[in-house]
């Protein structure tokens, strides 16, 4: 295919382009509530890239804990500490300096990183309509469980890489169960930080 | 639909332009999204009127009443087209307060979740499946995006700068929250036994006679289809859960400001998701595509005897699907015109304290069954199950229940077994024909 359009290109550049469009929207509108919706609106969009690059997972991840995290975000810290009905943010000009040093630095930090990563370069078109992608979550879980699959390929024979992983050493799965507990203390703290104070009867 | 229509109807279309486009020209792309976004925009908007006119001769009947008998003929066929004009030429107020974009956004953001939960849900697989999006995490998906309605709710809830919009608004979110737990772990429990997270798949495991379904696969996962249609019902926000518009104490909840096409946009987007989650609960508890006897197996109605054969069986499988979703969208009407609206501490107990302890249970039941017995017990009649012979594959290797065991190695990694993993041939047989 020659000619026309390539699509994944075209919808690549529109996710992009919306994701950026309502990220910068939520910098400049000072309306809280307005905030959250444009957000919701551009992380939709980075789910919307994740679905065409294949990983439909990570993309329903993004989905439900990004966009439905913003929701709970919205609801109890927006809607619930409100003292007057519509909340309007002012910024200073300092703050506007110090806002655009400190993402300033981590944007070029990450446009060098992209370019800079042989592994990360971009496919040519003819390479990418060569890559077959069939999207699974299994090599998310098994990476999770201390065997990702495109690096044990490498390493078969090995003995050493063997042994780790046979002890289950490697892998995230330590990692995410911490963040886990972690997650729940969160919650109960909350909760403990949330329950009605009862006033011993004197 | 998806590889349907690119094989057979994309043909024929662009036979029309005499071979001067090609199969994978944008022409074709466009075309094909065109014709899959609007078959789905048809259903739910008819599935709309169908409900609606439903709603009205059901609750008639249960308070003795005869409901709609004029308007096109004996029975009322035509009273929602009849409401839907009056909506339509209904002035599009807004509260002077209001906040502009968010109270006109809301209603579309509503149906555009509900609508997208469509993209993924298979309602026919013989051969091809007719399916909008074929995801392999397709159960996840619909939950997701589903889960986003409630946003419409809440913006238009907060915009309409009204006490009982916002009222309305909290206690949706608090309820579709709450609810959102035990939904997903009800749908943990299909999902486990099928190893996959593929509608397409799930459904295909269910082959067979009605004894195959997952309903009927042990006493656990029966009870986890009860708790299913209760939460499935909350998430949608009908009675007995609709507190979010209690005309009694609210006027109208989050709905009180608005009017006309808005107001009917957010009616679409409820009847919409109350079909969603009937037809999701239809494919992981009740066969999905496959009727009770494999009927259009007997009859031979495969693309292996041809196109048209093959047609007719993916429409046979297409009807079974949508009439078990109506059949369940009409119990949830049962269940709004008997039981009394529950209160809101009432409605957060029955998601904590009942349903999310019994699905865990039962979730935790199945395992034990699966690994304990997972032939079943041999009571119920009927041919073999399909799942269970690609388990008894599966377990020369060790005692797995799951089908998918030679791709997750779930216990200390034999070294020699690594490689093979993303070159091992697909377990799931059955869904390899689908693709």
């Amino acid at each position: 295919m020659e000619d026309g359009i390539y699509w994944p290109t075209f919808f690549f550049l529109l996710f992009a382009a919306v994701a950026c469009a309502f990220g910068i929207a939520v910098v400049i509108t000072s309306h809280v509530v307005h905030m959250a919706f444009y957000l919701v609106l551009s992380l939709a969009a980075t789910a919307g890239l994740f679905f065409l690059a294949g990983a439909d997972f990570v993309g329903a991840m993004q989905i439900m804990i990004y966009v439905g995290g913003t929701l709970v975000l919205l609801v109890f810290g927006v809607m619930l500490t409100a003292q007057a009905p519509f909340i309007t943010m002012r910024t200073r000009a300092g703050e506007w300096v110090m806002a655009a040093l400190a993402g300033g630095a981590l944007l070029s930090l990450l446009v060098w990183a992209a370019f800079s990563v042989d592994a990360w370069r971009p496919l040519s078109r003819a390479e990418a309509e060569a890559v077959a992608v069939r999207p699974t979550a299994t090599r998310i879980g098994m990476g999770l469980l201390g065997a990702p699959t495109d690096r044990v390929r490498l390493e078969r024979g090995d003995s050493a890489v063997d042994r780790r992983l046979a002890a289950g050493m490697s892998g995230y799965l330590l990692p995410f169960e911490i963040v886990a507990i972690h997650l729940l203390i969160v919650l109960v703290g909350a909760a403990y930080l949330a329950r009605t104070r009862r006033r011993r009867e004197a | 639909m998806a590889e349907f229509i690119n094989a057979s109807i994309l043909n024929v279309v662009l036979g029309w332009f005499g071979g001067a486009v090609s199969a994978d020209h944008w022409v074709g792309y466009a075309m094909a999204a065109l014709i899959h976004a609007t078959l789905l925009l048809l259903l739910i908007a008819n599935a709309a009127l169908l409900f609606i006119w439903m709603e009205r001769k059901i609750s008639g009947r249960i308070q003795d009443r005869l409901g709609p008998t004029r308007v096109g003929g004996k029975f009322g066929w035509l009273q929602t087209l009849a409401d839907g004009l009056k909506l339509l030429t209904k002035e599009d107020l807004m509260p002077g307060g209001a906040d502009r974009l968010l109270f006109r956004i809301a209603p579309y953001i509503s149906f555009c979740a509900s609508f997208a939960a469509f993209l993924a849900i298979p309602f026919s697989v013989n051969g091809v499946a007719w399916v909008g999006q074929h995801l392999n995490v397709a159960t996840f998906f619909i939950l997701a995006v589903l889960g986003l309605e409630v946003f419409g709710v809440i913006l238009g809830g907060y915009g309409s700068a009204s006490k009982w919009s916002l009222f309305g608004a909290m206690r949706e979110a608090a309820q579709v929250i709450s609810y959102e737990v035990p939904l997903g772990l009800c749908a943990i429990v299909p999902v486990m036994i099928a190893g996959t997270m593929d509608l397409v798949a799930i459904g295909n495991m269910q082959q067979g006679w009605f004894t195959n379904w997952f309903v009927l696969h042990d006493p656990f996962v029966f009870l986890t289809f009860f708790v299913f249609l209760t939460c499935a019902t909350a998430s949608v926000n009908r009675a007995p859960f609709d507190l979010a518009e209690a005309e009694s104490e609210l006027v109208a909840g989050f709905l009180t400001e608005y009017s006309g096409l808005r107001w009917s946009f957010f009616f679409m987007a409820e009847y919409g998701s109350m079909l969603a989650v009937s037809i999701l609960a239809a494919i992981l508890f009740l066969g999905g595509w496959n009727g009770p006897l494999p009927v259009t197996d007997w009859l031979g109605l495969n693309s292996a005897n041809g196109s048209v054969a093959g047609y007719l069986g993916s429409l046979a499988g297409c009807l079974n699907t949508l009439a078990k979703g109506v059949l369940g969208v009409m119990m949830m009407m049962w269940a709004r015109w008997t039981l009394p609206r529950l209160r809101i501490d009432q409605v957060i107990t029955t998601c904590w304290k009942y349903c999310t302890p019994i699905v865990c249970f039962t979730f935790v039941g199945t395992t034990a069954w699966m690994l304990f017995l997972p032939n079943g017990l041999g009571v119920l009649p009927g041919p073999a199950r399909p799942y269970a012979s690609v388990r008894e594959a599966g377990a020369s290797a060790g005692p797995q229940p799951r089908p998918g065991s030679e791709v997750v190695a779930r216990r200390p990694v034999p070294s020699g077994a690594l490689g093979a993993p993303a070159s091992s041939p697909d377990p799931f047989s059955l869904s390899a024909d689908a693709e």
